[in-house]
């Protein structure tokens, strides 16, 4: 393979990657605009969403194979119950644990969300035990070759999801009633509140919003790298590391912050070590966070 | 005695009760070290021993946690990084070039501290989030470079051959042994914090928890004291992780993962986040739960590992946090005296309750 063809070969995992890095950073976005928290389980809400989806699909044992689930509905409808059971999920949590605790302090509630990840991953580990879960392929068929590169049809599905999603949200939030709320409460909850803006239903609104984008996330990215109990930390924290990229507020540079995140990832792993991959991701956090700290670019991340 | 009290200038009532305060501690801290000598009378079986062991290695780490966390507001998720550096340069030093454990363990602390400063000094610009993500990052670098640089570590396989620990020509071998050692190392952690915390730094931390800006007005070098925490508590860390290396005499990547870092923050979020004497009980509390579930869990679920006790973990700390943020130590401490209040309060105002009330 030429080195043009390898490189473009890194270009396209890097999207790929970068197009689940910016639709888990859109969830951190959305949800910390409108309630300011930022959820550390955004990732594995991803991790529930291609779990759920694997055990409607297939016949799976659950509880360490005491219980079996056999019933092998088509993926696509798989799929659907999987985002709305997430999202119901997304919504219990908050209901549960994040409304409880309004008022609390910022250390108190990076505690909470930090715990609710983890209990979400012993949960998974509980029922779903180690065993990574693959899917099949959306559409099977053979590779597109451009220039000696290869893409494959489920790269194309990943990255045509996440341009999907950052459209529908899009429309969403600049032409429908419910997105302009959702606005409003991120741009001023208390004005919010007084134009007649229920602030908690917005913020409820926000986690079940979040959750459902993760979990599809979660899903398209599964025929290509499977996905574990454990997989939803990693996703967090490099959706977080796109979000910043935004400021944690501004959702396009989050997606551009995901994008850039892949392809330092891939073409990192490709050109330096493979072994650390996982590092440069956060090796580039700490660059972005300094410099930003610094002041250069005229913010300062101070959070009272 | 005076009436005005020669430190702060305030009534003798004050002073009182600044001595009562000040021996309080000093008697809790004389009656836990009594009762910690006499205590392998009673825990006679090695496995019960080795739960005190590994107690005393957490206790270390949540007091050194505690300081930073409670007392100064700087939130780490990160500790688990210290604690792994302290063990595998301890291993590095003894089993790779033949130090004696001593000067290993002094070299593994300088070590430990000199990073935690090198990293503080740039991650301190960050607050909340940042910080915490920040942290957190830390530990995955860590246990990446830990797992890839197999020549050095040993990779996944950790890092083997570490010597016992030995003092004068006394090789440690016993449990017996490790835990009066590791004991009395947390017994000196326990001592100088207690002391950093009624002091005036102590002071100084938790103007900077109540308000940095405010802290800093009144001449606090908030930036200054932040760092001094953090290497502190990071060689605090590190003398845990020496312990552990020589304890073992094995470390491997997995005990130094977020995981464990996240169950040291369940620790102090137990003990409340301002309390070294919580961190303790956190340590303490969190660690035995830990155990339990360890041996609990396989029965409940066929085969689950010990890792399904993260659900558990992670429960407690959502629950704690929303209903007795100050932990749990301070929360029921709280109820207890809004009980003792009412309760004396119910007869009719006498004047001492009078009194009490501002």
């Amino acid at each position: 393979m030429s080195l043009e063809s390898q490189l473009l070969q890194y270009l396209f995992a890097g999207l790929t990657l970068g197009s689940i890095y910016a639709l888990i950073a859109l969830g951190f976005v959305t949800i910390y605009n409108v309630t300011g928290i930022v959820n550390f389980a955004q990732g594995d809400f991803a991790m529930l969403g291609a779990l759920i989806t694997v055990t409607l699909y297939q016949r799976t044992g659950l509880f360490n194979r005491v219980i079996t689930v056999d019933l092998q509905l088509p993926l696509p409808l798989a799929i659907v119950v999987a985002v709305i059971l997430t999202t119901l999920i997304g919504v219990v949590l908050y209901v549960l644990a994040i409304r409880p605790a309004r008022g609390a302090s910022v250390i108190s509630l990076i505690i909470i969300t930090i715990g609710l990840s983890i209990a979400l991953r012993g949960l998974g580990l509980i029922i779903w035990w180690t065993d990574p879960y693959p899917l099949p392929v959306f559409t099977p068929g053979p590779p597109i070759e451009i220039a000696g590169a290869v893409l494959t049809r489920q790269n194309v599905w990943v990255i045509g999801t996440m341009l999907a999603i950052v459209i529908g949200l899009y429309l969403f939030f600049e032409h429908t009633l419910l997105g302009k709320a959702l606005r409003a409460c991120a741009v001023n909850r208390d004005a919010a509140r007084l134009m007649g803006i229920k602030a908690d239903q917005m913020a409820l609104f926000s986690f079940a919003l979040g959750a459902a984008v993760s979990a599809i996330a979660g899903i398209v990215i599964t025929p290509s790298t499977f996905m574990a109990y454990d997989s939803g930390t990693l996703l967090s924290l490099k959706g977080f590391v796109a979000a910043i990229m935004g400021g944690l507020t501004n959702a396009p540079l989050a997606v551009v912050g995901g994008l850039l995140l892949g392809l330092v990832e891939a073409f990192g792993a490709g050109l330096l070590s493979s072994a650390y991959k996982d590092a440069f991701a956060f090796l580039t956090m700490f660059v972005l966070l300094l410099v930003w700290a610094s002041g250069l670019f005229g913010r300062r991340l101070v959070e009272a | 005695m005076s009436t005005v009290n020669r430190k702060t200038g305030l009534p003798g009532r004050f002073q009182l009760a600044d001595w009562i305060t000040h021996h309080q501690n000093l008697a809790a801290f004389l009656a836990l070290a009594a009762m910690l000598a006499i205590l392998p009378l009673w825990v006679t079986n090695n496995y019960q021993r080795s739960i005190l062991v590994f107690i005393g290695f957490n206790t270390m780490l949540t007091v050194g946690l505690s300081l930073l966390m409670g007392y100064t507001g700087q939130i780490s998720l990160g500790h688990a990084v210290f604690f792994g550096c302290g063990a595998y340069i301890t291993g590095l030093l003894t089993a790779r070039y033949n130090w004696s454990p001593w000067p290993a363990i002094v070299a593994a602390a300088v070590l430990t501290g000199l990073l935690a400063y090198l990293v503080g000094v740039p991650i301190f610009k960050l607050r909340g989030h940042y910080l915490a993500m920040a942290t957190l990052g830390l530990n995955i670098i860590f246990e990446t470079v830990v797992v890839t640089e197999t020549g050095w570590t040993g990779g996944s396989n950790g890092l083997l051959g570490i010597p016992r620990l030995s003092i004068g020509p006394w090789v440690l071998k016993s449990e017996l042994s490790y835990y009066y050692v590791t004991w009395a190392m947390t017994l000196a952690i326990l001592a100088v914090s207690l002391n950093i915390v009624n002091s005036r730094v102590g002071r100084a931390l938790r103007a900077i928890h109540a308000s940095e800006l405010a802290a800093g007005t009144m001449g606090v070098e908030v930036d200054a004291f932040k760092l001094k925490v953090l290497t502190l508590s990071a060689v605090y860390a590190s003398l845990a992780g020496s312990l552990f290396a020589f304890y073992l005499q094995i470390v491997t990547p997995s005990s130094f993962s977020f995981i464990f870092s996240i169950e040291l923050v369940v620790m102090v979020a137990v003990g409340g986040l301002s309390s070294i004497w919580g961190a303790i009980f956190g340590a303490a509390s969190v660690t035995l739960l830990g155990e339990a579930l360890r041996n609990i869990m396989p029965r409940l679920v066929r085969g689950a590992s010990a890792e399904a006790e993260l659900l558990a973990f992670g429960l407690i700390l959502v629950i704690i946090m929303i209903f007795m943020p100050d932990g749990l130590t301070a929360g029921v401490a709280k109820r207890l005296r809004a009980r003792r209040q009412a309760r004396r309060e119910a007869p009719g105002r006498t004047e001492q309750s009078a009194d009490a009330m501002p």
